[in-house]
């Protein structure tokens, strides 16, 4: 696509923005039910909301660079970034969100089968299946795949019993993909990626509170829960090959540790001039702190785009995001240590009004996961180690 | 623009990685000279290298004799000058003079810049007045005098001073030592009466000047721009080798940690190699890290820089203060993990600490850019 095509797409997005973007959708989003999920249960918070979806829906832009026949825009890399860019423009919000789009669509790109793709991408483009992630158990946290959930043979089903942790808005989806064991004589050949109704008879979930007062994650547990092998023509319940999940598993991380690394731009931003202005004149330490947090956030900023200049070519090496992933990670954790040293006694208040119910403490707070959830930063260290570094018995 | 290398800058990559390896070693060039007590501190036989391989004049315009390459390619030069630790005059001559003389007159630059491109003479830049970098005030004063200038005053940490036959220098011809106008550039040529160098050896076995000017007379056409236009110049010298200082760094922060990173491959402690060692695996991981985004902030800095982009001076400082934390933290992980040989004299991984010591000070230090940072920023 040529320069003068690209810029007459520009021309042509803004006008359909500006045409189907409700004023209320160009503000930054404030609390959880700003943010719209999609699902069986789905409601609205109101008309604007709802409007916005649909038009992005009917548009292929819940998910723009994905096929059409698969419910996105087909969208070149190119359009997509000034899809994004005029969004960011007019601070758009996204109109649907979802582990749907972010991983299992992926996975099922790469790993699925046509008749897979059709089903189930389209209806996570159209925002009718609402997926949660079920990966991590009590006793596999960072040794992922020891995990135990385990699914017995039965011939045109599996039985499957266990425990998942940490599977978030477990308690508010509808589908779930799961890693299951198949094969307990197979460590890593062992797994299946498996997708089944977390209306199915013998799921249930409970919900974990967290130190930021919030419940974003869940305790899921399977009793005895029949999953068909087959949901139709071409439609297997497993995405790759049966025993082979972890395969899919491993690229999904990837995606997983790419999108929480922030390498895509929403982790690059510097607060030292923000927060000065917003808190008055702040000690000279920390002033120091601030300028050196600066300089680490912009540099980081370079890296994200680089990462992704060379991801798009094939130049990044293939373990770059455990890198990004680390790096990130603890660089937004810092961001919120110093947003509260900032913020003084008003960045502690719990429930304010003033604060958006204590968002300060409460997002300082979630930050801790960031370093923990999909890979600890310990965990990203040993992957460097062995994979980048070479170092021997990594 | 991407941030990597198109096909032409890897191909000068690659050829700058192999010649500076074998042309510009640590056993060639810089212990070769250091063990003579060489006074230059570098070799001219390994300068006139570096013209035939059309390095000294890569930045200067094509109209004028040069390459006409950014500061990027000059980077990529700087980089592999870093992580052999080469010591020559190229940060002074070929991109803070070479960058001063791109906003000569035609006389000045037909004066000096042949014998710039051809590596015949090697120049110097004076900036710094005392012991850090503070280039917001000049106090060194170029007073009117006849047809030309009587120069007065003191310049600090002149690399290369005593070997250069000509030095950029920047002086003040009007106004208050911290005023932002009224600075003017002159090409101070070496045999100048009236100009005396103190040339001591550094830590890096590198050499700089202190050097006085003492009531030096010199001619209109030393003016290098306009006379008290020179903050501009000055300030177009200040981002290249700023720019060009961190990517030297990034290249010794590159060749500390290969250098660590393999010895740790083979070091065997407790009958197992240490670098089986978590404690060891992940100080390394988090240095490899830290180098990739250093590397990656260089990079997109000198982009900025060519591109005359008005974020180039921020992205430049932070550039130089993230270089300066990774190539420091490099170091110090490199001695540390190399132990007690580390400390020796005869293992090369010293030398990489001592370069950045150097290096660190040169053009303004982690503190100082990370402060200008703020400034810049509005706080």
């Amino acid at each position: 696509m040529s320069a003068s095509d690209l810029e007459a797409f520009r021309a042509e997005t803004r006008d359909w923005l500006e045409a189907n973007c409700p004023p209320e959708m160009r503000k930054p989003v404030e609390s959880e039910d700003d943010v719209y999920w999609g699902g069986r249960n789905a409601t609205f918070k109101n008309d604007a909301q709802k409007a916005w979806f649909e038009a992005c829906r009917d548009k292929g832009y819940t998910v723009p660079a994905w096929p059409k026949e698969y419910g996105g825009a087909g969208l070149t890399p190119a359009q997509a970034k000034v899809l994004r860019e005029e969004m960011a423009t007019i601070g758009a919000r996204p109109p649907l969100s979802s582990f749907g789009i972010w991983m299992l669509g992926p996975a099922l790109l790469h790993f699925g089968t046509e008749g897979q793709k059709q089903r189930f991408l389209n209806e996570i483009a159209r925002g009718e299946i609402r997926w949660c992630q079920g990966y991590s158990e009590p006793g596999s946290g960072s040794d992922l795949v020891s995990l135990q959930t385990f699914g017995e043979d039965k011939g045109d089903h599996w039985v499957v019993n266990g425990q998942k942790i940490w599977t978030s808005y477990a308690d508010k989806a509808d589908w779930i993909f799961c890693l299951v064991r198949t094969d307990k004589s197979n460590k890593y050949q062992g797994i299946t990626f498996m997708l089944y109704d977390m209306a199915s008879e013998g799921v249930s979930t409970k919900p974990i509170l967290l130190i930021s007062g919030n419940s974003p994650f869940c305790e899921t547990f399977f009793d005895d829960v029949k999953v068909p092998k087959s949901y139709g023509e071409d439609v297997p319940a497993q995405v790759g090959e049966i025993n082979r999940g972890w395969d899919v598993a491993k690229y999904l991380l990837g995606h997983e540790r790419e999108m929480i690394s922030g390498a895509d731009g929403g982790n690059t931003g510097t607060i030292g001039a923000a927060l000065t202005r917003a808190n008055g004149e702040v000690d000279p330490v920390l002033r120091a702190e601030l300028a050196q947090f600066d300089v680490d956030a912009l540099a980081y900023g370079a890296m994200g785009e680089k990462f992704l200049d060379e991801i798009k070519v094939g130049k990044a090496h293939p373990a770059q995001p455990n890198m990004m992933k680390y790096a990130g990670t603890e660089l937004n954790k810092r961001r919120h240590e110093l947003m509260m040293a900032a913020g003084g006694s008003h960045a502690l208040e719990w429930e304010s009004e003033e604060t958006s119910g204590g968002k300060p403490s409460r997002n300082w707070l979630r930050t801790k996961a960031n370093s923990i959830e999909g890979g600890t930063s310990e965990v990203m260290l040993n992957v460097i180690s062995k994979r980048i570094l070479d170092l021997p018995g990594a | 623009m991407p941030l990597y290398y198109d096909d032409d800058q890897t191909m000068l990559a690659e050829t700058a990685s192999q010649f500076m390896a074998e042309e510009g070693s640590i056993k060639n060039q810089l212990r070769h000279w250091r063990d003579r007590n060489c006074k230059d501190g570098f070799g001219h036989g390994l300068w006139q290298q570096f013209a035939e391989m059309g390095f000294t004049g890569m930045l200067v315009d094509e109209d004028d004799g040069g390459l006409g390459m950014g500061q990027v390619e000059a980077n990529i030069v700087l980089e592999e000058i870093g992580r052999n630790l080469t010591p020559s005059p190229f940060l002074s001559s070929s991109v803070l003079a070479a960058t001063a003389l791109k906003h000569g007159s035609n006389d000045v630059k037909g004066r000096w810049l042949p014998d710039l491109i051809s590596g015949e003479k090697v120049y110097a830049a004076a900036i710094d007045e005392g012991r850090k970098h503070r280039p917001e005030k000049i106090a060194c004063k170029a007073e009117k005098s006849g047809n030309g200038f009587k120069l007065t005053g003191k310049k600090d940490f002149v690399v290369y001073g005593a070997s250069a036959e000509m030095i950029v220098v920047a002086a003040r011809t009007s106004g208050d030592d911290s005023d932002a106008d009224g600075l003017t550039l002159f090409a101070v040529p070496q045999d100048a009466s009236g100009m005396s160098h103190d040339s001591v050896r550094l830590v890096d076995s590198s050499m700089a000047s202190h050097v006085t000017f003492d009531g030096v007379e010199l001619d209109g056409d030393a003016v290098i721009g306009e006379v008290d236009g020179g903050r501009e110049v000055l300030n177009a010298m200040l981002m290249a080798g700023r720019v060009g200082s961190a990517a030297e760094g990034v290249g010794v922060a590159r060749g500390a940690m290969d250098m660590t990173v393999d010895y740790i491959k083979q070091r065997k402690q407790f009958g197992k190699i240490i670098g089986e060692f978590q404690a060891l695996q992940h100080r390394a991981s988090h240095l490899y890290s830290e180098v990739e985004i250093a590397r990656a902030v260089t990079v997109k800095a000198a982009q900025l820089v060519d591109a005359g982009s008005e974020k180039a001076d921020l992205m430049t400082s932070v550039a130089k203060a993230k270089v300066a934390k990774v190539a420091g933290l490099a170091v110090r992980e490199g001695v540390q993990m190399h132990g007690g040989i580390g400390m020796t004299d005869e293992y090369d991984i010293g030398l990489y600490m001592k370069r950045d010591r150097a290096l660190q000070e040169f053009l303004g230090d982690q503190y100082y850019h990370a402060g200008r940072v703020a400034d810049l920023m509005g706080y």
